[in-house]
């Protein structure tokens, strides 16, 4: 019984701690960003790594989601006689929804694990600890271009997402299922504002945060992760964490940021 | 007698429930070489990462220079750290950078210097170590001692006045280790720096030393020389000295003893 108490006790020690250091670290990255020398350079190269190559996978993804938001729009609304909504009906969900959810947990997928996965590696082999002694700012150096690149990469993908979305319903229901394309963009003109727009911009601006400091700090504690220590195995767990936590949290801060915007 | 330049004052530390430094005293003098040796998991990475402000510790303080590096933050703590140099176990290289620019990070970004001073200096010092040809390639692409090498070269752009060298030798095969040896003997003349060594590579890195700490249950014993050590009484430390000399290590003072005890 005792043990059990312990046991719990520790779990909320290791919990309220690991809020502590989540905390700090956003903190200093942020500041790491305003610290000079300032690294462009850094930041134009993790812009290619984050925003850049995932291009292709947003492009898919957006072309395929818009594609089966059309024929899934199509069926229901002609049940109602209002397949000239569709346009309207398909913008909006991946303008205020879909867009900036998609594109951030892609971007998890794809450059938040990769991230997670080389801060832990350089944790483990002492390069960060390298990079303190040789008084060095890590934050600086090393965190700040990474949160920068995903501030500027994620909003960007975003709206490339919601636009390569808004064709690939255009092609579903105007080329394969004859829906009017007068139509099809006029109830988008009419029926889209630009609260819509603004609202998907904010959430991936906060979406886009949640993700690169989720990430780049479970690498960075990789150490500190309870139970998995140094090595392999640390880092394999920081990433699951990393693409675990931060989907989580982006999925819950769509809804409060909904709530809020709306 | 040079005056201390590290001094641990009972300076205790643990990990959960694991105890690794309890009470620990210590000091290193300005100017020497001081060994410290143990088994593995007896603290010695904790103590240099102590000296570092890497970690902090659980109670008492460590001085560097005179200075709680324990309560140093930002800016002081930057500038006490420009005067140390590292030499890592793994080297710890950035491997998203060319050899150059690994040895030139630090002049980068702590130092006014143009690129072209830059660029001669760090080209001077790799070839000093034997790195002439290799500054375009990345750390996976060096062998274990070459990476050494490329880490002290790194350590010594900002001419520290410590250095550390955390296990310099280990994975190294014994014609490399020697070679580290002498590349450590070389620098140091040079540039007259206080150095750390932590090893386990015991009866080679006590001819180096002019101080030896021996680290195990938590506790640090200081000897003045090799030859302390083999005299000890300490149980512990006659086991530590069975088990890792052996019959490998004859202090000078034993070799003669025994030349002239030979019939």
């Amino acid at each position: 019984m005792l043990a059990h108490i312990e046991r719990l006790g520790e779990r909320t020690l290791y919990f309220v701690r690991d809020l502590g250091r989540m905390g700090i670290f956003l903190v200093l990255a942020i500041r790491g960003i305003f610290r000079r020398p300032f690294r462009l350079g850094a930041v134009v190269r993790q812009t290619r790594l984050i925003g850049a190559n995932s291009f292709a996978v947003i492009f898919f993804t957006a072309a395929f989601t818009g594609m089966v938001l059309g024929l899934q729009g199509y069926y229901t609304l002609r049940k109602f006689g209002a397949e000239g909504a569709l346009g309207s009906a398909v913008a909006l969900s991946l303008l205020r929804e879909l867009g900036p959810v998609l594109t951030a947990l892609m971007v998890i997928g794809r450059a938040g694990s990769a991230m997670c996965a080389e801060i832990g590696i350089m944790r483990n082999s002492e390069q960060i600890d390298a990079l303190e002694c040789m008084a060095v700012d890590p934050f600086r150096y090393l965190i700040a271009p990474k949160f920068l690149a995903t501030i500027i990469s994620i909003p960007i993908l975003t709206l490339i997402f919601s636009v390569v979305g808004i064709f690939g319903g255009y092609v579903a229901g105007v080329l394969l299922l004859g829906v009017n394309a007068g139509s099809y963009f006029s109830g988008m003109e009419l029926s889209v504002v630009n609260k819509d727009i603004s609202m998907g911009i904010i959430k991936s601006f906060v979406f886009a945060v949640l993700v690169v400091w989720i990430c780049t700090a479970r690498g960075y504690f990789v150490h500190e992760i309870r139970g998995a220590g140094f090595g392999a195995e640390g880092v394999s767990r920081a990433t699951t964490q990393a693409v675990v936590l931060s989907s989580i949290s982006v999925l819950v801060w769509d809804y409060l940021l909904t709530a809020i915007l709306l | 007698m040079s005056s201390p330049i590290i001094k641990f004052e009972s300076v205790s530390k643990s990990f959960g429930r694991q105890m690794v430094l309890d009470e620990v005293d210590f000091t290193i003098l300005d100017g020497r070489t001081t060994v410290i040796a143990g088994a593995s998991g007896q603290g010695k990475s904790v103590t240099l990462k102590l000296i570092l402000g890497l970690l902090k510790p659980d109670s008492g303080r460590v001085l560097v220079m005179g200075k709680d590096i324990a309560r140093m933050r930002g800016r002081e703590l930057n500038e006490l750290r420009m005067n140390f140099g590292v030499l890592f176990q793994g080297s710890a290289l950035l491997d998203s950078l060319t050899v150059f620019a690994n040895v030139a990070l630090p002049l980068e970004e702590r130092t006014n210097l143009g690129d072209d001073e830059i660029r001669s200096k760090v080209l001077t010092t790799l070839e000093q170590l034997g790195l002439a040809g290799h500054d375009d390639k990345y750390p996976a692409q060096l062998s274990g001692g070459m990476k050494k090498r490329v880490g002290l070269a790194r350590a010594l752009m900002l001419q520290p006045e410590i250095m550390l060298f955390d296990e310099p030798t280990t994975g190294l095969d014994p014609e490399k280790a020697m070679e580290i040896y002498q590349l450590f003997l070389e620098t140091q003349q040079k540039f007259g720096y206080t150095s750390v060594i932590v090893s386990h590579d015991i009866p080679k890195i006590y001819n180096l030393a002019d101080q030896v700490i021996i680290m195990g249950n938590g506790k640090a014993k200081n000897f003045a020389s090799p030859e302390d050590i083999q005299r000890s009484d300490d149980p512990e430390i006659r086991e530590f000295v069975r088990i890792t000399m052996g019959n490998i290590y004859l202090s000078r003072d034993l070799e003669n003893h025994y030349e002239k005890s030979k019939p």
